[in-house]
């Protein structure tokens, strides 16, 4: 069973039972998830985790889902990489790349949608439905194939193709707005007070959410049960962030980890980073800004959780980095030339990140980092196309040799 | 009637302008603030508005006319 106590607001404290529910009904404030910690404390252990599914549900005990209602396809316990030809180009010993791509749609919104949908069957619902930028959507569609829900996908109609397809594939019904992500999530806010659809990233918001701490688990138990002297992650809402932070500290926690001194690092891109500009002003509110960037799956101009991922850095001592736009495509070419591993947009705003990061003296050479990287660059093939240029020959042996003396 | 909850955030230059006060008085809603966060350079107001629901539409449309950015509550914007 799962050891949720209740929904708690994060804004007046005010307690809610375990309902599809996402904000305070007093101050509109949004809901959390609360768990009985001494319960999980007595329930797990390095043994009890090391013994689960070679996958997210390993760490079922801080998840609010009943175990055995799990729609485990096989996310997450994705690959931790010793990066080291990464490493030597941006000047650090010691670090990975959480690759977090290779997930069954992916990218790391399974492990967020796993949780939501589960929770959905257990309330009941027909209908898996969200508003997306791009990744959620897939994992919403597979999710929904795989529990023989129906399946309502909301998304801005100039995302990349790739990520449509990769949709539409699994028999969900697309509905491409004319609008930015901003104005497909206020439609999908409407449309979930009058429909009982489980809108995972609305009135699902508080259970989905916390699917991503089992980023934070993974990483610790694969580096041996420690924590990461750094992390980067990329900033859209900033509730990937936060999540992770929380994970490492809940393992803290329960005792299976020893406290940790994690810098916890944020990374935006230049036309879409309201995070890093309040961050850059000393600010503890995020100014909304109107998304302009190429990194689309961060192009979020007002960030729910900012003001949450502003007070992690401040706890965690880390920082907000920012990732020019003509930097995130060289991000993303240089994860894909040095250890094979080729990611999306976010990708290469957390690489590019990570170099100003070196650059600017915030993490030393040999400080354990992990940089990561959650989604594919297969889905977003089209930003990169001008930069790969074939040799184009006729079918003829001097026709090669010709062409390749000119290299 | 209907109930809608939203988000107005004020740019610096609109942050001493009544923009709830006349959206209450221009478009016969019920204007109930909830939370609220007002400094010298920038605010957001969380409230709940009532009315009917073209008055609603129309005070909405009218307000992001005057450059208040609107965002839902009951769906804060989350990464998809």
């Amino acid at each position: 069973m799962s050891h949720v106590k209740c929904l708690r607001c994060r804004g007046c404290e005010r307690e809610y039972p375990v309902e599809p529910l996402n904000a305070c009904d007093f101050c509109f404030g949004p809901l959390e998830v609360e768990y009985d910690y001494e319960a999980i404390s007595e329930a797990v252990s390095r043994e009890s985790i090391s013994q689960g599914p070679n996958t997210m549900w390993r760490y079922h005990d801080f998840l609010p889902v009943d175990a055995e209602l799990a729609l485990d396809m096989g996310t997450g316990f994705t690959p931790l990489i010793k990066a080291e030809n990464l490493g030597r180009r941006l000047g650090l010993e010691n670090l990975y790349v959480k690759n977090d791509s290779v997930n069954p749609t992916f990218s790391f919104k399974d492990r967020v949608v796993s949780v939501a949908s589960a929770k959905a069957l257990e309330f009941e619902f027909d209908t898996l439905a969200c508003a997306s930028t791009g990744n959620l959507m897939g994992a919403v569609a597979a999710h929904g194939a795989k529990a023989s829900m129906n399946t309502m996908v909301f998304f801005p109609a100039d995302v990349e193709k790739g990520k449509i397809v990769g949709a539409g594939i699994y028999g969900a019904t697309l509905i491409a707005v004319d609008g930015t992500y901003d104005q497909v999530n206020r439609l999908c806010s409407e449309l979930a007070d009058n429909h009982r659809w489980a809108f995972v990233n609305v009135n699902m918001r508080p259970f989905y959410a916390e699917g991503s701490k089992t980023l934070g688990y993974e990483v610790a138990e694969q580096l041996g049960w420690t924590a990461p002297q750094h992390c980067i992650v990329p900033g859209a809402s900033g509730a990937l962030f936060t999540k992770i932070y929380k994970g490492l500290n809940e393992m803290v926690d329960a005792g299976l980890i020893a406290p940790i001194s994690t810098k916890m690092h944020i990374a935006q891109a230049e036309g879409c980073s309201p995070i890093v500009e309040a961050y850059n002003l000393g600010e503890t509110e995020v100014r909304p800004v109107r998304p302009n960037t190429l990194a689309k799956s961060l192009a979020i101009g007002n960030p729910a959780d900012g003001p949450y991922a502003l007070r992690t850095i401040a706890a965690s001592e880390g920082s907000a980095v920012m990732a020019m736009e003509d930097e995130i495509v060289e991000g993303i070419q240089i994860l894909a030339e040095t250890e094979g591993i080729f990611t999306e947009t976010a990708g290469g705003v957390v690489i590019s990140g990570l170099r100003r990061l070196v650059k600017n003296g915030l993490i030393k050479p040999d400080e354990l980092t992990v940089a990561y990287i959650t989604g594919n660059g297969l889905k977003t093939q089209e930003v990169v196309e001008s930069a790969i240029k074939p040799v184009h020959i006729t079918p003829s042996y001097d026709a090669f040799e010709e062409a390749m003396a000119g290299r | 009637m209907v109930k809608r909850r939203v988000k107005f955030t004020f740019p610096t230059d609109q942050i001493t302008d009544p923009v709830i006060y006349e959206l209450g008085h221009r478009f016969k809603l019920v204007t109930n603030i909830r939370r609220a966060d007002v400094r010298e350079d920038m605010g957001w107001v969380v409230l709940e508005l009532e009315g009917s629901e073209d008055e609603i539409a129309n005070g909405l449309a009218w307000v992001a006319e005057t450059g208040v950015r609107i965002d839902p509550v009951s769906g804060d914007v989350i990464e998809g």
